[in-house]
Order: structure tokens, then sequence, then C-alpha cells
């Protein structure tokens, strides 16, 4: 065989490969437009996407625009889901509120799922001293309850919020959901650690990665090129499952005061504040919750429709 | 089995060391003086100072974390900063409503997640599969200081049943102090049962697919004896892990329940501690609490031998 074609045939290969792998993602678009509830998941997480990037256009009034004439409006026509202490129109408040929610859960797992899954990809592939140390400070950082461990980073974090001079304080007046998301980031490195190891242990034991390696490719071509495009689905399903969780969380620290700093709109601050009014004003705790729990169940169907689409023992999809 | 043991309380120790260190830089990070809280707003600087020396914050970190981690090692975790009360004794007060509160969760968890379980995986993809993957995720969603809030407003302010908050004392209000347990354990329970039905399901999925399940119904057994003698019990095994790891989730799921109901237990308590900016107590009950799991954790991987004798300790 001369040189044009072994060129022609390693392009018809690749184009091959290309096209399997192309069949086999519209194969499990196709198997999770048919899952139930994978779809109601996707539907749901859709609609609170759009409404969060609409939300400037579709807020019928200013989120912190006080009306004082209207405090503790009922949900109307005027109001769709009444008004707070201030007078301000919670319809508007939860929109843009979803904007923070999402992008802290957002943000939150990319910083963790990036730092998390190359210690993991590095850890598995590479076992020694180093993969040692490095997991046994995971677990003691999976020792501590997930809700405590960000209480305690957000209470540290809190102290730079004072201080002018600090680097964290620029970011703070840029970013003011920075601290939270930072703090649920560490939170879930470990998971993602943990997880990406796991499957790379088993991934570096099969055949692909020994033919990679014979063909003398270098341990970072091996593990970014070949392993990491064959653990992604199982990332991909912890990827959403764990922006569902790191909502509850933020919205769990708002609810402590320890959130998103006040008097930007958060859920779970926006919750906490109506529970003092309850007796009187029970749509303004409602509401929020309802916000919380709809965008958070939309993320969990999808996660667990996803789950079953790329887990080729669930869906016999190869 | 012994060996086994030993050898995981051993491994225990450095653990708990490093998570000790870790502990105590993040708590002396955490602003505010405490010094100057214990004082009051009306200190003088002689007085903050006076504190500060009492305290030994005026030691290098190095020399403060030496002096707590030999007291600690004694069993003496110091006393609290804003009322000097032995922090062993205001943590011991505590952990019976903790205790109380988890256990009752659990009950409420085993007696809603094991039928949902089972019934959606006995017909899956039926209706009552969907509703119970709807039901779960709505579970699973709902956050619990919501969920709190909503039982309030329903139970106590609308109807009147159940008290929105406290904890009567059983000796002298045994009906009062039941009543005040319900809707703290039900908002604790909620999320964990969807996680764990969820996880039975894809269990019993797994166990009906088995050849021995398929053997069992060939020969003739009714569905119940296959269901409850041979798929149950399996599919119990790996769940029992999970719920392990949700005694865990149980735990730090009271901290936020806790301060909702203001029910005394040690979630409050951690709450409490860090507006006080109260390091002593804060540290022990961090501590306490890692300590908790990592024991929660060891009695799960037993018990999985348990009910597996295919497992064997090494």
């Amino acid at each position: 065989m001369n040189l044009k074609d072994e060129t022609m045939t390693q392009t018809e290969a690749s184009s091959e490969q290309q096209k399997s792998s192309e069949s086999l993602t519209s194969l499990a678009a196709g198997a999770l437009l048919r899952h139930r509830s994978g779809m109601v998941g996707l539907v749901i997480t859709i609609i609170i996407i759009f409404m969060a990037i609409a939300a400037p256009k579709l807020k019928p009034y200013n989120e912190l625009e006080m009306h004082a004439e209207d405090r503790f409006h009922a949900p109307s026509g005027d109001y769709y889901f009444g008004t707070d202490e201030f007078g301000r129109d919670i319809y508007s408040r939860i929109l843009i509120g979803a904007r923070n929610s999402l992008s802290v859960g957002v943000v939150s797992i990319a910083i963790a799922s990036i730092i998390g899954v190359t210690v993991g990809l590095i850890t598995g592939y590479e076992s020694g001293i180093i993969d040692t140390l490095v997991m046994r400070f995971f677990d003691a950082l999976l020792a501590f309850p997930a809700i405590l461990l960000a209480i305690v980073i957000m209470a540290v974090m809190g102290t730079r919020r004072s201080d002018t001079n600090s680097f964290l304080s620029a970011i703070n007046t840029t970013l003011p959901a920075f601290p939270a998301m930072l703090a649920i980031a560490v939170v879930n490195i470990p998971a993602f650690a943990r997880l990406t190891r796991a499957s790379v242990l088993t991934e570096k034991e099969k055949e692909y990665v020994e033919a990679s390696r014979a063909l003398g490719a270098k341990p970072a071509r091996t593990i970014f090129s070949e392993i990491l495009p064959n653990v992604m689905a199982t990332l991909l399903v912890q990827v959403t499952v764990s922006i569902a969780g790191a909502i509850l969380l933020e919205s769990a620290l708002s609810f402590l005061g320890l959130g998103i700093p006040l008097p930007a709109p958060s859920w779970g601050s926006m919750l906490s504040i109506g529970r003092g009014y309850m007796p009187f004003a029970p749509w303004y705790s409602i509401f929020p919750g309802l916000a919380i729990t709809f965008l958070v169940m939309g993320l969990y169907l999808l996660g667990d429709g996803l789950r079953d689409v790329l887990d080729p023992r669930r869906q016999k999809l190869v | 089995m012994g060996k086994y043991i030993i050898r995981r309380v051993l491994q225990m120790i450095p653990a708990l060391f490093l998570v000790s260190v870790a502990v105590f830089l993040i708590i002396h990070n955490i602003p505010g003086d405490p010094a100057q809280i214990v004082a009051g707003p009306n200190a003088t600087e002689e007085q903050i100072a006076a504190l500060t020396r009492q305290f030994g914050f005026d030691k290098p970190l190095k020399i403060q974390y030496v002096t707590w981690l030999k007291n600690a090692a004694s069993g003496d975790m110091g006393y609290s900063y804003i009322n000097n009360y032995p922090v062993n004794d205001m943590i011991k007060q505590r952990v019976p409503a903790t205790l109380e509160l988890a256990v009752a969760a659990a009950v409420i968890v085993l007696l809603i997640s094991v039928p949902l379980g089972i019934f959606a995986a006995l017909k899956p993809g039926s209706f009552i599969d969907f509703s119970s993957t709807i039901f779960s995720a709505l579970s699973f969603a709902v956050p619990g200081f919501w969920l709190a809030i909503i039982l309030i407003m329903i139970f106590s302010l609308k109807l009147g049943w159940l008290p929105p908050s406290g904890r009567p004392l059983f000796s002298e209000q045994p009906v009062e102090h039941l009543k005040s347990l319900i809707m703290p354990a039900f908002a604790l329970a909620i999320g964990v049962s969807a996680k764990i039905a969820r996880y039975l399901r894809s269990s019993m999925l797994e166990v009906l697919d088995q050849d021995y399940t398929r053997t069992a119904r060939s020969k003739g057994l009714y569905e119940k004896t296959i269901i409850g003698r041979h798929v149950l019990p399996n599919a119990l095994i790996p769940v029992i892990t999970v719920m392990g790891l949700q005694v865990g989730d149980l735990l730090s799921g009271a901290i936020i329940v806790e301060s909702v109901f203001a029910w005394p237990g040690i979630g409050r308590l951690t709450v409490q501690a860090i507006s006080w900016r109260d390091y002593s107590l804060l540290q022990a009950d961090v501590l306490y609490i890692v300590l908790a799991f990592m024991v929660i954790n060891l009695i799960t991987d037993l018990a999985y031998g348990f009910v597996d004798p295919r497992i064997r300790y090494s």
C-alpha cells in the first residue's frame, strides 16, 4: 500500500469513526426524546433557562423598584406573585433570581468539574504517592457534611468582603455571588475527582489505552484524547445532577444569610425573609420555593433520563 | 473481622487529625474577633486585650493549635467563649434532640421509600413508575427548609394542629413533645426517601433480571414469595450502603431544619456557634459531626458484611 492509499484509508476510518459517534449521539438524543421523565426534565430546564435569559425583557418591574403604597400586595393582575415588605414585585425578583441561581449552579459546577476531573484523570492514570495523598485529602473533605463545609467556607469568605484591599473584595464588587460559587465548587470537587478516578482505573486496563501507549502517545494525550471522551457520559450525568444539588445548596446558604448578598434577589434569601411574614403574606415564601423546586426537579429528571439513555446496559443503545 | 474493625478505627486517627487541622485553620479565619464580641460593644481596649490574652489569641496560631490538640486528646474540648460553659456539656445536652429527630426521620424514610421503590420496580415504564419518578424528583427537589415553612403554614397557622417550633420536655408534656417532632422529622425525611426509593427501584430491576429470579418464577412460586424471599433481600444489599450515607445526609439536613423549627439540636447549635463567633464551640461541634459521619460509615460497611455473607473483610 502506498502513502496515498494509506492516507485515504486513514481518512475513511476517521470519517467512519465520526459517523459512528454522530449516530451514537443522535441515537442518545432520540432515546432522550422518547424518555418520558427525561423529556419532562428537559422541557422544564429549557423553560427556566429561557426565562432567566429573557428576564430583563420579561420582568414587568425593576426587581429593586419599591412601591411603598403596595407593600405586601397579594398576587393580582398588577403583581403576578404579589409584592414584598418594600413593595417590590416578587415575580420580577424571581426572574432575576433565576439568573443568580443558574449562574451559581453552572459556574460552581464548572469550576468543580474542571478541577475534579483533571485531578481524577491524572491520579487515576498515574497511581502512586500523589494519588494516595490527594485521595486522602479528598476523603477528609468528604467527611464533612456538604452544607457544613459550605457554611464554614462562606463564613471565612465573609471576612474578605469587608476587606477593601483584598483580591476577593474586588471580585465581590463585580460578581457578588463569587464566594457562594467558590464554596459550592470546593464542596463538589472531591465527588468529581473520585468518580473520574474510578472510571479511569477501569478504562486504563482496556485495549484502546494499551494501543495508544503502544503507538507512543504521551500520557497527557492518552489521558485527554483517549480516556476523557470515554468517561464523558458518566460525567455528563454527574454534572447535571450536581448543578441541581448546587442550586439547592446555594438556596440553603442564602436562607441562612450566607449566600448571595442582599439586595440582589436570591430565591433562598427571599424565602428566608418571607418566613417572617408567613401569617399574612404567604405568597412571599411560596413562590420562591416553587421556583427552586421546579428548577431542581427539571435538572434531576434530565439527569435521570440521561443516565438511562447513556448507560448501554439500561437502554441497549450500543 | 476484629482486625478489620481495629484497622478502620486506626485509619480514622490520621483522617481526624487532618480534619482537625483544616477545621482549626478555617475557623480561625472566620470574620469577627471573639474577644470583642464577648467583651461587648462598650468594652475598652484594655478589657478586649485582657480577654485576648485569657483566650490565648495573642499566641501564634501553631501554639494555639498544639494547646487545643493536647486538651482535645484528653477529652477536654475547652469552654465556650460566649457563656463559659464546658463545650462538651453544651454538645451533650443537644445530642438527644438531634438523635431523636434523625431516628424519627429514618422511620419515615423507610415507610415511604421501601413501598415506593418496590412498586416502581415491579411495573417499570407504567403509570405507577412514572408517578413514582415524578414524586421522587419532587421530593429531591423540594428544599427541606421550604417544605418546613409550608408545613408550618398549613399545620400550625391554618389548622393549628401542630406547634410551629420548639421541643417541650417528654417528661412534662409527652403528647406535645411527640407533636413537635412530626413536622421537623417529615421535612428532614422527604428528600432522603426519594433517593432511597430510586436506588431501591434500580437495585430491584437488576435483581428481577437475574437467573435465580427466573428460576424461582419457572418453579411456579407465588409472586409474593419471589419478591419477598428472593428479590427484596438481594435488592436491599446495595441499598444499605446508600442508607448509611443518607444517615449522614439526615444529620446535615438537620442543620437547616433544626434552625427553622427552633429544634434544640446539634444542627442549630452549629449555626448559632457561627453567628456567635464561638470558635471553641464550633471547632468541637464540627469535629464531633465529622467523627459521627466516620463511625456511621464504618457501621454501614460492617452491616454490609452481615447482610451479604459473600463479602469478606481483609
